[in-house]
């Protein structure tokens, strides 16, 4: 038994949901109890599509168990049949029906019908969503995949790859896939079946006429690209093109497969590498920065920080144990050990102590970081509703790397930002108690004094700090009046960060009395 | 699947009154929340009771999506999640529990209440959470009391789950101290902000003693006796309600406080069961009532006519339909409940026109198809069903608002007709 308060991932039947709502003509029947229903709404909700999610649920209740749920199941599954049509059915449990043990697949078979009714083993008590939709889309291929017919020569036609991966529910899918398609066209490739979203059943049947395959979410793609790689001897893609340094591996690595030149003026819309070098980008230099998420987007985001934007990157970690092992090797890259866990209280813990100034997560990870007033871009499922912006907005290709850029730098201080604040930090009508000029001319008085000075006849001064300041001296360390002052002379927007830090020095070092020195040695310290 | 129950051929248009009126029953697949969704409202009313479900993942996924949460502080609701080795008889499920609420209750030294809610996987593997809560209340004894209740989908609906909470509470209450004071208990989670409305109200009339339960602590237990006169808030308490006819306390029987109407009726039961004079009661309600007559008017411009279409969903519909029928004019196509008690309804059906079509359970198939056969201007339903309904160009509204906002009094009596009239007014303004 665990104690969860949150959880990244659902169980694994919403992974199969996922697939069977991607595409066009499956239906799923879940043998499960009311209120598993709830997750429609994550789907009509959060993703707002405007159909409900192809999924028949039995819904039985405490007085079926006594009875009779496998009869049940089995009229479920025929009038979903009648009603809806599909081309294929998917069947499974969800936790408690996995308990009851009725066999949906057993079930459905007898029932005869003229489609390929593909049985789920999703073990609830042991697997989560993410290893849900990778088996689902394995078991569906494996059903429905066709071997090839004979191909003409690649000498006579454009090469062609299959997009594997995407599905409902995912991180920015349904752009990255237009990006990634425009892509491979620009280098010749076409695109013979993006799957599972928007794909119908034939186009499944179908992926073997392709040539190699695209994997951009392994998480999901990665089990059945291996089984089409050892059955039809189809190879696939290993690099994820998020960033324009892995975009270009990955245009290498498709221009391999496919035994074709790369165009010269593949790279004419990425801007974020011209940007990353502008005057102004100057101030990102050495930003520390906090990962955490699936795996791929972790990985990828991490080089891309790392590599293109400058930053230091000083703590990641992974909801994804399939893939843990990838996520430790790529963090020994950045000198730091990864994270591995599903409880956001320990990536919270994590933060906290990392003190990053920018935070690259997942909708908690958002979270988290307004709690602790530090920056933040969300770079990976799950999905929140402003995870599916009306605009173009996709993660991968060199469109993907000017969308991160602008992403990760919005929510950071600009460089002549930084600069003129530094300027006129003491300035009169220039003060963190200002409202900002477009909020119109009310006036503001200058801030109120950071601290009060209290003095009483039998004691020594004492220092009152005002109770919205974001953390008392804990432990008994005592600042200044003269070094409270000297903080406030400090811009804003990074005295929060100076105050711990020096109250960490202090404490550190058994300092009781903060002074002027004080704040200055662990400056120093911290700017080692 | 039950063949449908054909209805009766509708008595007298005008005639008032669906005591008597079958209910089409059907069986299928059910469109709703179980039980353990009432943990949202539950958690943010009783302030220092701890939620923790023993369930599976899908328990915790359920709860976090139909809050819609990310979490803001530390919530206090969680999940024990029952994993293999559990299951596999590797792990005594008992002593893990045990291990999760002290880790729990080291983590949260502020909670005083702990309840165990019991999950359908919990149930279907027999783990007696009765015991265990028996066990832990020994265990961390003067530090926290453990309660037990149901709230999983193969016993309980969506808002029933809040009626097995309270009605299983109240069974572990010592009894009170003998008293000759009567009071008036008011039943069912209520906004803080509505019960000190109706709370203000009473004791202007003249009555002293006016508690609510479930209470903002759970320290704060009222006396529950036979000098007890209870008022229920919410339409699906029904075994609340028997529990505290058992420890003696009288039901006062009232249509609910819902529009100005409803209110007023609801007011005026608990005013008589303790003899307030119609003088003192008018006093009290003259104003409030006036003020929310105004704030209905310009919604029943926009409401009046229009044919509306309940799916079942919190056991709030009758009353909701009865509202929106009387006050603002409506036509009621259909109205779905998850579960029918005719009992606490019997002062609600005998106000809905004889010829509503009700509804109890559900096929969401077939009603679906019933919904697109009536064409209604509004369609009242869940978050799952809402966006697919709109697609097809039905305005709707979510039924979830309709638990989470305070709607109840005469001070809300205006919102609660807003919500019904926004989304028409929406999509006049985006077609215009």
């Amino acid at each position: 038994m665990q104690l969860t308060l949150w959880t990244y991932e659902g169980p694994p039947h919403i992974g199969a949901m996922r697939i069977a709502t991607a595409m066009q003509d499956v239906h799923y029947v879940l043998h499960a109890p009311q209120g598993d229903t709830y997750a429609d709404l994550l789907f009509t909700m959060i993703e707002r599509l405007p159909k409900r999610p192809p999924v028949t649920y039995t819904t039985f209740q405490a007085r079926d168990l006594g009875g009779d749920t496998a009869q049940l199941f089995k009229d479920a599954a025929a009038q979903a049949n009648a009603r809806f049509a599909p081309a294929a059915m998917l069947v499974g449990a969800s936790c408690t029906a996995e308990l009851i043990q009725d066999d949906p697949g057993g079930l459905a078979q007898a029932l005869n019908l003229p489609i390929p009714v593909v049985p789920l083993e999703l073990p609830a008590y042991q697997r989560k969503e993410n290893w849900g939709a990778a088996e689902t889309f394995y078991q569906l291929a494996r059903r429905l995949v066709l071997p090839p017919a004979p191909k003409d020569p690649l000498s006579q036609r454009r090469p062609r790859c299959n997009l594997l991966g995407p599905t409902a529910l995912g991180f920015r899918h349904r752009d990255d896939i237009r990006e990634i398609s425009q892509l491979l066209d620009q280098l010749g490739v076409d695109v013979h079946v993006v799957a599972p979203l928007n794909a119908s059943v034939e186009q499944v049947r179908q992926l073997a006429q392709a040539d190699f395959n695209v994997v951009l979410y392994p998480e999901i793609a990665m089990t059945a690209a291996t089984w089409l790689q050892r059955q039809f001897d189809m190879p696939f893609t290993k690099t994820i093109p998020i960033g324009v340094g892995a975009t270009r591996d990955f245009v290498a690595e498709v221009a391999a497969l496919a035994g074709i030149e790369i165009p010269a003026e593949i790279e004419a819309h990425a801007r974020s590498v011209w940007y990353s070098k502008s005057v102004d980008s100057t101030y990102l230099t050495g930003k520390r920065v906090y990962l955490f998420g699936d795996a791929s987007h972790v990985v990828a985001a991490a080089r891309f920080a790392h590599q293109e934007m400058g930053f230091e990157v000083v703590g990641m970690g992974t909801y994804s144990r399939e893939f843990a092992r990838e996520v430790r090797e790529a963090a020994k890259n950045y000198g730091v050990e990864a994270l591995i866990t599903d409880d956001y209280l320990l990536v919270e813990e994590q933060i906290r102590q990392l003190h990053p100034e920018l935070i690259l997560g997942t909708q908690m990870e958002r979270h988290i970081a307004k709690r602790l007033s530090t920056p933040c871009a969300v770079i990976s499922a799950p999905v929140h509703v402003q995870d599916f912006p009306a605009r173009y907005a996709p993660q991968m290709g060199f469109e993907g790397a000017n969308v991160l850029f602008d992403t990760w730098v919005h929510p950071l201080m600009m460089g002549l930002e930084e600069h003129l604040l530094g300027m006129f930090r003491e300035d009169f009508e220039f003060h963190d108690g200002a409202a900002p000029s477009h909020l119109g001319s009310t006036r503001t008085p200058s801030p109120e004094p950071l601290s009060v000075v209290v003095h009483s006849p039998d004691t020594v001064p004492q220092i009152v700090v005002p109770a919205s300041s974001p953390a008392n001296a804990p432990r008994g360390s005592q600042w200044s009046p003269a070094a409270e002052k000297e903080l406030g002379k400090i811009p804003f927007f990074v005295r929060g960060k100076a105050k711990r830090n020096t109250e960490r020095y202090a404490q550190e070092l058994g300092i009781y009395d903060i002074t002027v020195e004080t704040l200055y040695d662990a400056k120093a310290h911290f700017s080692r | 699947m039950s063949p449908v129950i054909p209805i009766q051929a509708a008595q007298a248009a005008s005639g008032m009154g669906c005591a008597d009126t079958p209910v089409l029953v059907q069986r299928g697949q059910r469109e709703v929340f179980c039980g353990l969704t009432g943990i949202i409202w539950l958690h943010r009313k009783i302030q220092d009771a701890f939620f923790l479900v023993v369930g599976s993942r899908t328990c915790a996924h359920l709860i976090q999506s139909a809050a819609g949460v990310m979490i803001f502080a530390e919530p206090r609701f969680g999940t024990a999640i029952i994993d293999e080795r559990d299951l596999a008889g590797l792990a005594d499920c008992n002593d893990e529990l045990d291990r999760v609420v002290s880790e729990l209750l080291t983590r949260r030294p502020d909670i005083k209440q702990l309840f165990l809610v019991g999950s359908c996987p919990s149930e279907v593997i027999k783990l007696d959470l009765s015991r265990a809560a028996e066990r832990l209340s020994r265990q961390h004894l003067h530090r926290v009391r453990v309660v037990n209740y149901s709230g999983s989908g193969i016993e309980t609906t969506f808002t029933q789950g809040e009626d097995a909470c309270l009605a299983s509470w109240l069974q572990t209450l010592p009894a009170p101290p003998a008293s000759d004071q009567f009071n008036l208990l008011i039943v069912g989670t209520l906004a803080d902000v509505v019960e000190d409305q109706f709370r203000q109200y009473f004791q202007n009339m003249g009555i002293e003693q006016v508690d609510f339960f479930p209470p903002r602590k759970s320290t704060q237990i009222p006396a529950i006796g036979p000098n007890t006169r209870f008022l229920l808030a919410q339409p699906f308490l029904a075994d609340t309600a028997r529990q505290l006819e058992a420890q003696g306390a009288t039901r006062v029987p009232a249509p609910f406080p819902l529009g100005a109407q409803g209110t007023t009726q609801w007011l005026k039961a608990g005013a008589q069961a303790f003899e307030i004079s119609d003088e003192a009661f008018e006093a009290v309600v003259r104003a409030p009532r006036q003020r929310a007559e105004i704030s209905m008017t310009r919604h029943r411009d926009q409401l009046q006519g229009r044919k509306i279409f309940f799916f079942p969903d919190s056991q709030l519909e009758i009353p909701l339909a009865r509202f929106l029928h009387h006050e603002m004019h409506m036509h009621l196509c259909e109205v779905g409940t998850p579960y029918l008690h005719r009992g606490h309804m019997a002062e609600e059906l005998a106000l809905l026109p004889s010829n509503t079509r009700l509804s109890e359970s559900q096929d969401v198939e077939l009603q679906l198809d019933r919904c697109r056969a009536d064409q209604p201007d509004l369609v009242v339903c869940g978050l799952g069903l809402a966006n697919p309904l709109e697609a097809e160009g039905f305005t709707t509204k979510w039924a979830i608002e309709l638990v989470f906002t305070p709607i109840q009094g005469y001070e809300q009596a205006g919102d609660l007709a807003g919500l019904f009239s926004r989304p028409l007014i929406r999509r006049m303004k985006l077609a215009a």
